[in-house]
């Protein structure tokens, strides 16, 4: 804003399928999405902006810090129940997932289930926010949310004894993360290109990263799909 | 001249009448649209009976659905009916015109509170309290259905309030100039008189408590299985809509619009149910 005081952006919000929906409709300029395109949505320029590491978060009083990946995979297919089974205190765990077809839900299956189906019977929450405001008053409960939204008030696991960070997506250690992406219509206008051009330069890209984004300049690979 | 005034009056008024109209069969067409194609492809019977909720791998069965609004429907009812039934006696016979005219109004800011705040409050307040004195996650059918049952309470009230009302004041002086107590007439007599009435009211809040998103969506749990007891999470027709409508895209996006279908149908039923049980005398 200090850098560009003329031009005015609106943003409005409505989850990746509005994005993408309306990018392709011409209601917007340029669509936001933070899952991959579908079959059926092919045709819009894909502009990955930014990279989002997707963190397990517990209530802070469970005393556990670390989970094999085949551990999660057992408790979000219902398999494990009470995390006595993996070392923990003796509590029925509670689910929390996220909605078809979000972006965080679809990038956590494809990265941690691995086809196998989440439990049914999780309880299904429709943001980030309020899945973390669940995993805060229920010190029973396991959810995902995005790593740059981790706060305080929950904790975020170990997997295979990685710490979730910016620093361990960036040398490849933490596997979970995916592409936050810009979607345009045909060909950029020059207004259009604008943004994206400062959104993918040094100074947007440190205003990502100062919001617990890895830059997505900063990651080789990370211009393709995961 | 005035013919001329009447007449364009009159046309003025059955144009703006029938733009309501217009209106309702835009939106049932559009749904009916929107729908039908992923019912006709899954099968109707797949689609009413089938227990799996997946539309990433094309599986779309909303009996966990149905299943979850009649269950959170009937314990809201289970609690609000009594409740708003003995509410609307108190003030049609035994109330003292002051506190009458407390609690009515009071009913009445019931009814304007949004539902969101509703929800929120049940968040807040309902779903930890069950987590912690009844066990499981705190997210259920009970909690949803605390929150649906007050927000059906007015409903109810005021209408059986009003069917009460409406009953001729010689049915109760006969009653009671044969001797009864005033509770045998209100039981024997008034409540019996006043059922139609009585029974629109209650159909009209359970399409209140069927059609309801927003707050019990917090509550809820919005989990796709069929629930085994009511402190297990569910999820309702108007929740899956609510909740997945901000992704969805493509066939997910239609088998939303034909959750829709069944909630409409539904709910024509409750309301045509409603009209008929008022009517009836």
């Amino acid at each position: 804003m200090q850098l560009n005081k003329v031009d005015v952006v609106n943003v409005q919000g409505g989850g990746s399928s509005a994005g993408i929906k309306s990018v392709e409709t011409g209601t917007a300029n340029i669509g936001m999405s933070s899952r991959e395109l579908t079959p059926d949505e092919q045709g819009l320029t894909v502009i990955p902006i930014a990279i989002d590491g997707i963190a397990l978060i517990l209530h802070p009083s469970n005393p556990l810090q670390n989970l094999s990946l085949a551990q999660i995979r057992d408790i979000y297919t219902g398999k494990i129940k009470n995390w006595d089974s993996v070392g923990g205190p003796n509590w029925q765990i509670h689910l929390v997932t996220r909605e078809e077809g979000s972006g965080t839900r679809s990038a956590f299956s494809d990265l941690v289930m691995s086809g196998s189906q989440i439990y049914p019977g999780a309880i299904v929450q429709d943001s980030n926010g309020a899945v973390r405001q669940v995993i805060a008053g229920d010190k029973a409960a396991i959810g995902y949310i995005s790593l740059g939204l981790v706060d305080n008030e929950v904790k975020a696991l170990n997997i295979d004894g990685i710490t979730p960070s910016k620093d361990t997506i960036l040398n490849h250690d933490y596997k979970f993360w995916r592409r936050f992406l810009f979607l345009v219509k045909g060909q950029e206008t020059p207004p259009e290109k604008q943004f994206i051009d400062f959104v993918l330069s040094s100074d947007g890209q440190a205003l990502l990263s100062r919001e617990g984004l890895v830059p997505i300049s900063a990651v080789s690979g990370g211009t393709s799909s995961p | 001249m005035i013919d001329f005034k009447e007449k364009s009056t009159e046309l003025a008024l059955l144009f703006l009448a029938l733009s309501s109209i217009a209106s309702l069969a835009l939106i049932t067409i559009f749904i009916i649209a929107e729908g039908v194609p992923v019912i006709s492809k899954v099968g109707i019977i797949n689609f009413l009976f089938g227990t799996e909720w997946a539309p990433s791998l094309g599986k779309y069965g909303i009996l966990p659905m149905i299943v979850g609004s009649i269950s959170v429907t009937l314990v809201a009812l289970v609690i609000a009916v009594p409740t708003a039934l003995c509410c609307a006696i108190f003030l049609v016979e035994l109330s003292p015109r002051f506190l009458a005219s407390i609690v009515r109004p009071a009913i009445q800011v019931l009814a304007g509170i949004p539902s969101v705040v509703y929800g929120f409050w049940g968040l807040i307040f309902i779903v930890p309290f069950i987590r912690n004195y009844l066990g499981g996650p705190g997210f259920s059918i009970l909690a949803g259905s605390i929150i649906l049952a007050i927000m059906t309470l007015p409903t109810i009230i005021s209408i059986a309030e009003d069917a009460l009302r409406a009953l001729p004041p010689s049915y109760k002086e006969g009653s009671l100039a044969l001797g009864t107590t005033q509770w045998q007439t209100i039981v024997s007599l008034q409540i019996p008189a006043a059922r139609s009435g009585i029974t629109a009211a209650i159909v009209l809040g359970m399409g209140r408590a069927i059609g309801e998103t927003m707050a019990v969506i917090m509550v809820l749990g919005n989990a796709v299985a069929l629930p085994k007891s009511i402190l297990d999470p569910a999820r309702t027709l108007t929740t899956n809509i609510g909740i997945e409508m901000g992704y969805a895209s493509g066939e997910h996006q239609q088998a939303l619009f034909a959750t829709g279908i069944v909630l409409l149908i539904i709910i024509m039923i409750l309301n045509s149910i409603a009209q008929y049980a008022a009517r009836r005398r």
